[in-house]
């Protein structure tokens, strides 16, 4: 590609060069703050290398809050632009590449890496391991994450933003109608990503199956691990078709392939097939999760045993297999006739049925619970009912006559919010709080956390709302402007006021972390809420230490720490100290990463040589990985021992 | 140890599975063999025929072989395999039916 150099770096948007300038000036100031206080060997050894699943987790939150910080902003930027009739404060195209980005970092580099940060941390305690099952994927996973998706958000400065919607529909995304290197941003970037999430899926049902201490069956399993496990099965079976159909499309813009174009006998709407054949099992990646750990709540702070088990179980193994068959309802109006719209109309209702008798179990359980309003059930049970809103409008979506009306407007954008936001985000916020004094050794401010739900809440109703009506006035998705006589004033301005609450409240969120680091008191025990049924409470401190369990517990019923809490047996009683043994860091997969970065980033631009030491680089990473031994080490018993104790006398708490 | 054991104790038998998969094995790529060359079936029928066999066969190497249902964690390679099957299956025949009818489009051809 021949490019000068004000068309590498994007010049003539002051939005944009308020982005550079301010990027420039955070990696400055990174450094700098590093270099002073001498702590690049502390990152590199304590974290950048580690494969300690508590600390890969709370890398994962870290990145997916700093995209929902990027896209957030995004989503500001449009309703600025949407908030009254001719605004002029975006063009079309810089809306095009907003409302883009903002869709493809929310999805898979915000909601997916917080979830699988929070499986990170809770499910190998959850099921009483010292860690996965390959701590060296692990890490692996998360940089191939970290890397794709750094390399996607590099575009918006770097190139040009992709512009085609994060759905990227053929043949609007094929050179011809989106020419420059911003679509490749988007191939490169997520199909690198895309190699840490089928990793990260494998371990994670490899972690579940095989890494449970004795008496965890699988009917005992708490409920986040069940979710965990089944939504690792959709990974390993809807992430391929997104590899392929990805690769497929880059075939197609950079070496002339015509699996999708117009000329040449290609078929743009395969892409659109291949696109929601994965697009729609990975909705569900991001709300079984959120399900797990909604169950885990409502049923800690009732106090109840959660209600019907079986059925949840059962219930979300039947919505995985349901996820794989509603693909087509994303386009109804492409025209494949009756009989095929009527199948997926029935399909997709059929979802209804598993997630309805989801909302009755846990309404069962709350049912003469010892509620205790604390903040994480608070998000749990404003959930419940906000989540129900965009799921009968799901159902209202879902019949496929209807659909031609609804198809393409906001009263869409409207149903997706509610299920993406007061399910997904709803659930990722109750997990951070639920388990953050398990990655921090504090809790977070319990009055500001209320601040954020309320404010939150309420501005997400008034945000998304209106925008029902919106789409049944006609207002078409992705329009970067109107007119004063369309009537679609009042709604728009209406919705970008809660906008702003919800970024508002997301502020706060940030702020109350800096403030609980500040002043919230340490816990001293491992159960800091006090309602703790499940093994990642049974710790001997708040923070469990890396090895996680001096002795592994052993279960004998389902909320096994709850059981043992009411026979007054202290699983942190041990006379004998054993050995552990435990993995070696490893900077293999930092280095191997960032060579995918350096061949994605050749690849954007066509610069071959530059993909090519790259992908020499990988190979060179694997194959060093392949010969050298690595049987990790061996913790001395009277090392664990001298930990323990210090954890006892409560010397050791927070990383 | 226990899983060494009982496969020790296996091998003393004279290995029936393994001699009952081969010739099954042979019998079914004879039959789709003699479909194949010598058969007047239509071309359709044919082709269905060999794929339904593959799949048996596929199906019966699986488990004769590759002692997917053998070990402790059997049931869940097989549900592992089956869970996959219908991914694939979903994939490959949802694709086809559901960009029917665009494959039929004139410029197409």
């Amino acid at each position: 590609m021949d490019l000068t150099w004000d068309e590498f770096i994007v010049t003539g948007d002051p939005f944009i060069l308020a982005g550079q300038i301010s990027i420039l000036f955070t990696t400055v100031a990174i450094i700098f703050v590093l270099t002073y206080f001498k702590k690049w060997k502390w990152l590199w050894n304590e974290w950048i290398t580690s494969v300690d699943h508590k600390r890969i987790g709370i890398l994962y939150i870290i990145a997916a809050l700093l995209m929902m910080f990027r896209a957030g902003v995004d989503a500001l930027m449009m309703r600025t632009q949407l908030a009254a009739p001719n605004m002029p404060f975006l063009d079309a195209q810089h809306y095009n590449e907003i409302f883009t980005t903002h869709g493809t970092i929310m999805i898979l580099f915000m909601a997916m890496p917080f979830l699988i940060g929070l499986m990170n941390v809770a499910v190998p305690l959850q099921i009483g391991a010292r860690d996965v099952a390959f701590p060296f994927l692990n890490n692996l996973s998360f940089w191939t994450f970290f890397m794709g998706a750094m390399l996607f958000n590099v575009s918006f400065v770097i190139g040009g933003a992709p512009d085609a919607s994060w759905s990227a529909y053929m043949p609007l995304a094929s050179n011809d109608l989106s020419p420059g290197p911003g679509q490749n941003f988007y191939l490169l970037g997520i199909q690198i990503s895309g190699i840490g999430t089928l990793a990260t899926g494998i371990n994670l049902i490899v972690t579940i199956l095989k890494m449970r201490t004795k008496g965890m069956k699988l009917m005992r399993m708490p409920m986040f691990t069940w979710t965990s496990l089944i939504t690792s099965l959709i990974i390993i079976g809807a992430f391929p078709i997104l590899t392929v159909a990805l690769a497929m499309q880059t075939f197609d813009r950079l070496w002339g392939t015509a699996f999708f174009t117009l000329q040449d006998g290609g078929m743009p709407m395969m892409w659109a097939n291949l696109f929601w054949l994965w697009g729609h099992p990975e909705v569900y990646i991001v709300i079984l999760p959120v399900f797990g750990i909604f169950s885990e709540i409502i049923s800690a702070f009732s106090r109840k045993r959660l209600f019907g088990y079986t059925t949840m179980v059962i219930a979300v193994a039947l919505i995985s297999g349901l996820s794989f068959l509603v693909w087509v309802h994303h386009f109804f109006t492409m025209g494949a006739g009756a009989t095929v719209n009527s199948f997926f109309s029935v399909t997709t209702m059929l979802i209804a049925v598993p997630t309805g008798i989801k909302i009755f179990n846990w309404l069962s359980t709350l049912y003469k619970g010892r509620i205790r309003f604390s903040v994480p059930m608070i998000w749990a049970l404003g959930f419940i009912p906000n989540f129900t809103i965009g799921g009968v409008t799901g159902v209202m979506l879902a019949m496929a006559a209807a659909d031609y009306q609804y198809h393409n407007t906001y009263f869409l954008v409207s149903h997706f919010h509610y299920v993406l936001i007061a399910g997904t985000v709803f659930g990722c916020f109750a997990g951070f709080i639920y388990w953050y004094p398990k990655m921090f050794g504090h809790k977070l401010n319990e009055r500001i956390g209320r601040w954020v739900f309320w404010i939150f809440m309420i501005g997400f109703n008034i945000c998304f709302f209106p925008q029902y009506f919106l789409g049944l006035d006609g207002m078409p998705r992705r329009i970067y402007t109107y007119f004063p006589e369309d009537g679609w004033f009042s709604l728009n301005f209406l919705s970008t006021v809660g906008a702003f609450m919800m970024g508002f409240a997301f502020v706060i969120l940030i702020y109350s972390v800096y403030y609980s680091y500040r002043y919230e008191k340490r816990e001293t025990t491992g159960d800091p809420w006090g309602v703790g049924r499940t093994l990642e409470w049974a710790t001997a401190s708040a923070v469990p230490p890396h090895y996680n369990f001096a002795r592994l517990p052993e279960v004998e019923s389902q909320d096994a720490f709850w059981e043992m809490k009411q026979k007054g047996v202290d699983p942190n009683d041990i006379d004998e100290y054993h050995e552990i043994h435990m993995p070696n860091n490893s900077g293999n997969p930092f280095i191997m990463s960032s060579f995918m970065f350096v061949a994605g980033f050749g690849l954007v631009f066509h610069w071959w040589t530059i993909a090519i030491i790259g992908t020499i680089g990988i190979f060179a990473c694997m194959i060093q990985r392949s010969f050298s031994r690595d049987d990790g080490h061996h913790i001395p018993a009277e090392e664990v021992r001298e930990t323990e104790e210090k954890i006892k006398e409560g010397h050791m708490n927070g990383y | 140890m226990n899983n060494n054991e009982t496969l020790s104790q296996k091998e003393r038998h004279f290995p029936w599975k393994h001699v009952v998969g081969f010739l099954t094995s042979i019998v079914l790529t004879l039959v789709a063999l003699w479909i194949a060359f010598f058969s007047a079936f239509s071309v359709r029928t044919i082709v269905i025929l060999i794929f339904s066999l593959a799949f048996v066969q596929a199906g019966l190497q699986l488990l004769m072989f590759m002692h997917m249902a053998e070990s402790g964690s059997g049931r869940i390679q097989v549900g592992h395999i089956l869970f996959s099957a219908f991914v694939a299956i979903i994939i490959a025949l949802g694709s086809y039916w559901v960009m029917e009818f665009g494959i039929h489009l004139d410029h197409h051809m």
